[in-house]
């Protein structure tokens, strides 16, 4: 937990979680973040997620399918996911190699991430 | 031969004369070319003229030209030089290349001016058939090394202009225009190769950050044609947009182009086109939120 702590941070944010990478991380490291954010939404009842990549300027497969997993299963608890700050070089390289987000929300900044939940949440109604 | 060794001198290139006879021959050549300068001008301009060659001039444009190529042809053939042909050569094209001379008509008159000149040395030496041999010899390598300097400094010079409009092309290259707040515009005109597909993508996404664009319109009313792979490198320069959180309107794709993504069945389901830009940017306008509406005519 230490060590992942350190690596990402999780922050509540209203009834949102904002997630920060702020290194690359490897594959055990992924699935650790996957782990906590999933029980995270539990705990704090969150119907948002923002998971913010900005810092990184590398997404490997792996890591794009574990991010398309963690807005699957954020979804199955009852949270959106959107993912913020994909870099220029990043989202070319990922389109490059066939790697996509799939259906998950993508928003330039966190600002712009805050934003699209808040209108989806308007359109959802309190929940 | 020890005559090779002062030829060479002069002109590396330039073919020896097998013969010390030559030495005296080219002078007297060059005399008899001098001395009927004014007759063989104008028959080589009346064959020029017969050819329907050098139509884009005026006849006066044609007789300044005619009488500067004969004297540089007379020149090189007594010199042996070609250096001053080349530089008039050049400065030829650059006059005439945009007054849509074409090569075959430059290399035309050269070659009918070579026939002229031969002719008349024809005529004059016809008594005496081993020497016109000898003059032939003389004469023929020096006409047939112009021809070739005519032609290739025409080319060059072509190229030249080619290589600087193509470096002009790629210098205006793809714009990324913000025109309302968080909306970008990035007109494509002209031929999109690889190359520029690379840039366009770079400056795109490039744009996408500092404008914090939300939409983004590519009108490519201006390209006439993609291949494949520029088709492929939109699509994933669209999706690349998309994971950036920018979407994308693409705008003004010509029947042709439509053709040619079907075609080749590049996955479109992503793509958000419409007709033409304005079309494009209402639709942008529409997902930023924004009205445009018209203020009221009356005068205050």
């Amino acid at each position: 937990m230490d060590t992942s702590l350190a690596l990402v941070s999780i922050l509540r944010q209203g009834s949102y979680l904002i997630a920060s990478i702020h290194t690359a991380l490897d594959d055990s490291q992924l699935l650790r973040f996957q782990r906590d954010l999933i029980r995270d939404i539990g705990v704090h009842r969150s119907d948002g997620v923002i998971i913010d990549v900005a810092a990184l300027d590398v997404l490997d497969s792996f890591g794009s399918r574990t991010l398309r997993n963690i807005a699957e299963m954020a979804r199955l608890r009852g949270a959106e996911t959107i993912i913020v700050g994909i870099q220029a070089d990043v989202a070319f390289a990922m389109v490059e190699l066939g790697m996509d987000t799939g259906s998950v929300s993508t928003a330039l900044d966190l600002e712009d991430g805050l934003a699209h939940l808040g209108r989806r949440g308007r359109h959802a109604g309190p929940r | 031969m020890i005559e090779r060794s002062k030829t060479v001198d002069m002109n590396d290139a330039f073919p020896p004369f097998p013969g010390a006879e030559h030495e005296q021959l080219l002078p007297q050549l060059v005399a008899h070319l001098r001395e009927h300068r004014t007759r063989l001008r104008q028959e080589w301009a009346a064959r020029i003229q017969d050819s329907h060659l050098l139509q884009a001039m005026t006849p006066q444009e044609m007789a300044a030209e005619t009488t500067s190529v004969y004297d540089n042809y007379v020149e090189v053939l007594e010199t042996g030089s070609v250096e001053a042909l080349q530089h008039y050569a050049r400065d030829l094209s650059e006059r005439i290349i945009p007054r849509g001379v074409e090569t075959h008509e430059v290399v035309g008159i050269v070659l009918l001016l070579r026939d002229v000149l031969a002719r008349s040395l024809f005529e004059k030496y016809q008594g005496d058939f081993p020497l016109l041999n000898t003059v032939l010899d003389a004469y023929e390598p020096a006409a047939n090394r112009i021809a070739n300097t005519v032609a290739v400094s025409f080319v060059d010079e072509r190229e030249r202009v080619i290589r600087q409009q193509q470096d002009s092309i790629r210098e205006l290259s793809t714009p990324v225009l913000p025109v309302r707040e968080r909306l970008l515009i990035l007109p494509i005109i002209g031929v999109l190769d690889t190359e520029r597909a690379r840039q366009l993508t770079e400056q795109l996404l490039s744009g996408i950050r500092t404008h914090r664009a939300k939409v983004v319109v590519i009108d490519i009313t201006g390209a006439p044609d993609v291949d494949e792979a520029v088709a492929n490198h939109l699509v994933r320069t669209v999706d690349a947009s998309r994971l950036m959180g920018a979407s994308v309107i693409i705008t003004g794709l010509s029947p042709k182009i439509a053709q040619t993504l079907v075609t080749i069945g590049v996955d479109l389901s992503k793509m958000n086109t419409i007709g033409d830009l304005q079309g494009g940017l209402e639709e942008a306008e529409r997902l930023l939120g924004f009205t445009v509406s018209r203020r009221s005519e009356t005068p205050e």
